[in-house]
């Protein structure tokens, strides 16, 4: 038996479940967004067009490196969230919604996972001096 | 009676002839601009693990971000990254109350894309001399 009553086990959590946490969510990243998306910009552009050797020494360096990083995976976060409860929960329904919100997970987590890689290498990557 | 005022209300607005007001276009354009920036985060995370892979790696996704389509792919994206943070800047305003009346929704709009072109514009000015 549950000595909870209805009222408490559905306090806070409103028709999605997840409360405000969502829309807080994305709230919170996009404040931050605003601050890296001219930083990042900034950061890429100054690489592309270089050769492979000065492409890796630019993102080595910590600037654009740190910068790249956090703009990748509060961008990507902000990505997984803003699709899976806006979109995703708009339009796609029943097992195809799951899959798809898996789908995008696996995407967004994986572009992560990849730019951090790629960016922590050329971090420890010497300047062939 | 039941057909006393037929042809005589008004007609629901079928979504297929409805012409969408100017704040409607930038809102769905905000979502398609979220996930269109898929493609340009996707080419340029490819070229970054290309850079640490090996020179041959490296030499195709360069290529491919500098040819006509990378470049198309990049500009495309920053005009679709300006757009959605100028989108997103609104949503918080919204968020707190501000900018909801029709005349302000469609100032808004027109500042999110004329901003956002000429932000991309800019940055593609300052990318070509910087």
């Amino acid at each position: 038996m549950r000595y909870i009553t209805p009222r408490k086990a559905a306090q806070g959590l409103g028709s999605a479940r997840a409360g405000t946490a969502h829309h807080w969510n994305i709230t919170m990243s996009s404040y931050a967004l605003i601050v890296l998306t001219p930083l990042f910009l900034i950061a890429v552009g100054g690489a592309i067009g270089l050769p492979q050797d000065q492409v890796v020494a630019h993102f080595g360096r910590p600037f654009p490196g740190i910068i790249t990083a956090l703009f990748i995976i509060v961008g990507m976060i902000h990505f997984i969230k803003g699709s899976q409860g806006g979109a995703i929960a708009d339009y796609v329904h029943g097992t195809a919604q799951q899959l798809t919100m898996v789908a995008i997970a696996i995407f967004g987590w994986g572009v992560i996972a990849a730019a951090v890689f790629a960016l922590a290498k050329m971090a420890f990557t010497l300047p062939a001096i | 009676m039941a057909d006393v005022n037929r042809g005589n209300r008004p007609l629901s607005p079928h979504l297929q002839v409805y012409r969408l007001p100017l704040p409607a276009i930038t809102s769905i354009l905000t979502r398609i601009t979220g996930h269109a920036l898929s493609a340009g985060i996707l080419l340029l995370v490819w070229w970054l693990v290309a850079a640490v892979t090996s020179p041959g790696a490296f030499a195709t996704a360069d290529w491919v971000l500098r040819s006509w389509l990378g470049f198309l792919i990049m500009t495309a994206s920053t005009w679709a990254l300006w757009f959605h943070a100028l989108s997103g800047v609104r949503h918080l305003f919204y968020d707190n109350g501000m900018g909801l009346e029709i005349e302000d929704a469609k100032r808004a709009s027109w500042g999110i894309i004329i901003g956002s072109v000429a932000l991309t514009v800019l940055s593609l000015i300052i990318f070509f001399i910087g």
